[in-house]
């Protein structure tokens, strides 16, 4: 099947190297019958299975949640099975692993220095009240404005696109990056979190945002439509008010008790106990 | 935490050179609605203007704050530059170290040509 604007045969061109074996990278080429609907992970997949069965890259979920098939796409950071090789408009796709990372093999990227980072900014809900948070009895109230204010943030499946698209990363590589300062500001600004001065220790030293240029790449590749590069500049807002002492601190969500004296609608299941 | 201050101050000296140089701008070319700046009248780099203001502490306490702030906003910046091209640690410090020494005697320096200026004019 031939799609109007693509010839049947393309050529998916991969930028190969495995580490200890070769002395640099090198770029094959390999052409594949184009089909229609085809993404280019399927296009890594055909490769593999009908050309070169050494081919190594990282997937899971095909359907853009799981974050594990980040590349260079014709020069560009994406998910492989986020991306139509229709829409690429190209008989010659080019595949290359993420940069500003090392390399493991082929378009396998070490995403080490990304998780290294991102752990060290404590991306999780830090609160005094532990042992309402390990055997929860109620639930924290958050408005839908207070949710709305870092909702978008949370949708990050830290693929590290962002990561390779930074001009910062690509030259300092104390830079925390943009999956690690977004989610830190996506914690710092939820109202259940107390935890702003415990990831402050790491913001405002030298790994914090004050080398992002704003360049805004990281969100223009985000295959998820976050906005990081927003996130780094109200992080920075926020930490020269908290160093100018007008940090205001919103109210910390409390937990909230079980309306009383209100009939349950019949025929609504209870939600199920915690499984964690 | 260090870079958190510095960062604030950074802004801050660009928030007071916008205001010093959006001032001196507005002296030096909006002078028929900022006519006191100009006291002895005609142009505002007519030589009898200029000791005027020279003669104004005023002035010259403004001369130092905007060499002050350019000065680090200017070297703090230039220090983010150099930064960025990741060198070693120890030439790090080095490069601080020299940043600092430099702002410092230009500092120094200005200061001293700006209160020299304004004694000057003020025997004129």
């Amino acid at each position: 099947m031939s799609n109007g604007n693509l010839p049947e045969q393309i050529v998916f061109r991969i930028r190969r190297f495995a580490p200890g074996r070769d002395k640099e990278p090198v770029w094959k080429e390999y052409p594949i019958a184009y089909e229609v609907g085809m993404t280019v992970l399927d296009g890594l997949w055909k490769v593999k299975e009908t050309i070169d069965p050494t081919l190594a890259w990282r997937a899971s979920c095909r359907m853009g949640v799981c974050g594990s098939c980040g590349m260079l796409i014709n020069g560009k950071a994406g998910l492989g099975c986020n991306t139509q090789i229709a829409e690429l408009g190209t008989a010659v796709v080019t595949v290359a692993p993420l940069a500003n990372f090392p390399i493991v093999r082929d378009l396998v990227p070490d995403l080490r220095p990304l998780f290294d980072a991102h752990t060290a900014l404590s991306p999780y809900i830090i609160r005094a009240d532990t042992a309402e948070q390990e055997e929860p009895t109620r639930e924290y109230y958050q408005s839908a404005e207070q949710m709305e204010a870092y909702l978008q943030f949370s949708y990050c499946i830290k693929c590290a696109c962002c990561m390779a698209a930074c001009p910062t990363c690509a030259t300092d590589p104390v830079y925390s990056g943009p999956v690690a300062l977004a989610q830190a500001h996506r914690y710092n600004t939820d109202t259940r979190d107390d935890g702003f001065e415990v990831r402050k220790e790491v913001l405002a030293d030298e790994v914090g945002p004050w080398r992002c240029h704003f360049a805004g790449e990281c969100s223009r590749v985000c295959p998820k439509g976050v906005d990081p590069a927003k996130a780094i500049q109200l992080m920075k807002r926020q930490l020269v008010a908290d160093a100018l002492g007008l940090r205001k601190k919103p109210p910390l969500a409390q937990p909230v008790e079980k309306p009383e004296g209100i009939e349950r609608r019949p025929g609504i299941p209870e939600a199920p106990p915690p499984t964690v | 935490m260090r870079d958190q201050k510095l960062w604030t101050w950074h802004l801050a000296a660009g928030a007071i050179i916008l205001f010093l140089l959006g001032l001196h701008m507005a002296i030096m070319h909006l002078d028929a609605l900022l006519g006191i700046f100009n006291p002895a009248g005609g142009h505002p780099i007519d030589w009898a203007n200029v000791v005027a203001r020279g003669q104004s502490m005023a002035f010259t306490m403004n001369y130092i704050l905007l060499l002050g702030a350019a000065l680090f906003h200017g070297l703090y910046g230039l220090r983010n530059i150099l930064f960025e091209l990741d060198p070693a640690p120890p030439l790090k410090k080095a490069l601080s170290w020299v940043l600092i020494l430099v702002g410092v005697g230009l500092f120094i320096f200005g200061t001293w040509a700006a209160w020299v200026g304004h004694q000057v004019a003020s025997i004129t």
